[in-house]
């Protein structure tokens, strides 16, 4: 008996296997959970998934950011909203839309038929390494050539917290 | 070094082991510390000086039955205490203990650690949210705001140390530092760019870590005489062994970066004493400051969550980003 003992390629091939499974998994149970602190942390597991992803693109500070940002704040804030907003007993069931029934069937049928066409079809280039994907590049790209996506970007989140506090200020009697 | 499977498991064993040797020794400190700072002998009956005390306790916490309290939600339950712990076990990866003694030397390590630590907060909800138990709600969405407000001012100390070495890497700034006390970041006016408040931020890094790793007087997520035991009233058996050595793992990650960031990590105080290997400079810098955080902890009674919140957003946060600016500014001076 020769097993060969398994070596880093494979220990590398087994943990992109496990993120893209924890993505998948994450994203299923985030859809389908009754509960919804249950669909949050499905969301989390979901999110670290892809921050490995994203580390296997030879990104890892897009991952760390991930998960710095997503599971770190946006998670948290979520599962704050959902905590005090509505107790769990509560839960309603509202009438089923218009998606609901063949028509999602339908749907999600054509966009799985879509995107696999798209994947086959189309001709796939195969970068090695598009840049070195370290801070300084990214950080240059961003101030150059991204400038203006990157100020864009800040003002939607501008726009986002104004918008927040008016909705919150409404509320208020006073 | 070639990255082999065999490679990958010692690192990943020795950090385990060193996680949760520290957490079971630092309990043993805490306890006999506490005892002196409160003048009575502490657990002194198991062992020469009581050191069979922390095995005995593990073998006790692992004999007890895991209760679910009814109407929990038994994943989350099950999975919260796993998620307070394994971020800690990995954010031991990229912390250098010498400029030989490192499992991955990451470019972006500081944010590693970060990234790690913020998943820390969503096991400490998800813990109080699926014990089904008022108290555990509350001391959750406590300790949450808490981490929230203290990690702006941390994060915002750390750039300022970012934008002085110009990397993110920790050995990096480690051997930015190098050269004697003086050139480490604590000390004002001869260190990094002749910053006269890096004294300043050294201290609110120091608070932040307290507050970020629940220490007292900052520990209002398990403030006992107002939440039972906070988060994790209804965990007993290992759920609770694991939030412990969680919480004692994430002290010694604090400290370590915290050694490597304004500390001069394994640089020796003197040049004439750099003989000494650098690791034993490094243990020796955390465990002093693993003790300044048992003596605090013992000494001082804990605040209130108003005392903290205001103390974390109109004092640290303003004095953090003056700092920050200053850098800024002297970056472009010096």
């Amino acid at each position: 008996m020769n097993v060969p003992l398994p070596n880093a390629d494979h220990l590398v091939g087994i943990v992109f296997l496990i993120m893209i499974g924890l993505t998948i998994t994450g994203g299923v149970i985030a859809c389908n959970a009754n509960r919804l602190v249950r669909a949050v942390a499905g969301l989390v597991v979901c999110f670290v998934g892809v921050a490995g992803l994203y580390y296997f693109l030879n990104s890892p500070f897009i991952a760390m950011m991930q998960m710095l940002i997503y599971v770190g704040a946006v998670a948290v804030t979520i599962s704050f909203a959902i905590m005090f907003a509505a107790p769990e007993e509560s839960k309603k069931h509202g009438p089923p839309g218009t998606l609901a029934g063949p028509f999602g069937l339908i749907t999600a049928g054509l966009l799985f038929g879509g995107f696999t066409l798209l994947a086959l079809k189309t001709d796939w280039q195969v970068h090695a390494k598009i840049n070195d994907g370290s801070v300084e590049t990214m950080g240059k790209l961003l101030l150059t050539e991204y400038a203006m996506v990157f100020e864009l970007i800040s003002i939607v989140l501008l726009t986002a917290i104004i918008g927040a506090l008016i909705i919150a200020r409404r509320g208020r009697s006073s | 070094m070639e990255l082999t499977l065999l490679n990958v498991v010692i690192a990943v064993t020795i950090a385990i082991g060193f996680a949760a040797l520290n957490a079971a020794y630092l309990v043993w400190a805490e306890r006999r510390g506490a005892g002196r700072i409160q003048n009575r002998p502490g657990p002194n009956i198991n062992g020469p000086l009581g050191l069979l005390q922390p095995p005995l306790d593990g073998i006790k916490l692992m004999a007890k039955q895991l209760i679910i309290p009814g109407g929990a939600d038994k994943a989350l339950f099950i999975a919260a205490p796993v998620l307070a712990m394994a971020p800690a076990i990995v954010s031991f990866v990229t912390l250098p203990f010498s400029d030989t003694i490192i499992a991955h030397n990451l470019n972006i390590g500081v944010l590693a650690i970060f990234a790690f630590a913020s998943l820390g907060g969503i096991s400490l909800l998800f813990a109080g949210w699926s014990s089904r138990n008022k108290y555990a709600v509350m001391s959750s969405v406590r300790a949450v705001s808490q981490a929230i407000a203290y990690e702006i001012p941390m994060l915002v100390t750390v750039i300022t140390v970012v934008l002085i070495t110009g990397t993110m890497n920790l050995m990096e700034i480690v051997e930015a530092q190098k050269g004697g006390i003086w050139n480490w970041y604590f000390f004002p006016f001869t260190s990094g760019l002749y910053n006269p408040l890096m004294t300043m931020s050294f201290l609110i890094f120091f608070i932040c870590a307290l507050a970020e790793t629940n220490r007292a007087p900052f520990d209002l997520g398990e403030a006992e005489s107002e939440l039972v035991a906070g988060f994790h009233t209804e965990y007993g058996s290992m759920g609770f062994g694991l939030f412990f050595m969680g919480e004692y793992a994430n002290i010694v990650i604090g400290s370590c970066l915290t050694t490597l960031l304004f500390l001069g990590g394994w640089d020796a105080p003197l040049p004439v004493l750099s003989f000494i290997p650098g690791v034993v400079w490094f243990l020796i810098k955390i465990y002093l400051i693993i003790a300044t955080i048992i003596w605090i902890r013992w000494t001082f009674p804990r605040t209130t969550i108003y005392g903290l919140l205001n103390l974390s957003w109109k004092i640290l946060i303003p004095l953090s980003l003056f700092n920050l600016l200053l850098t800024a500014g002297l970056l472009k001076v010096v």
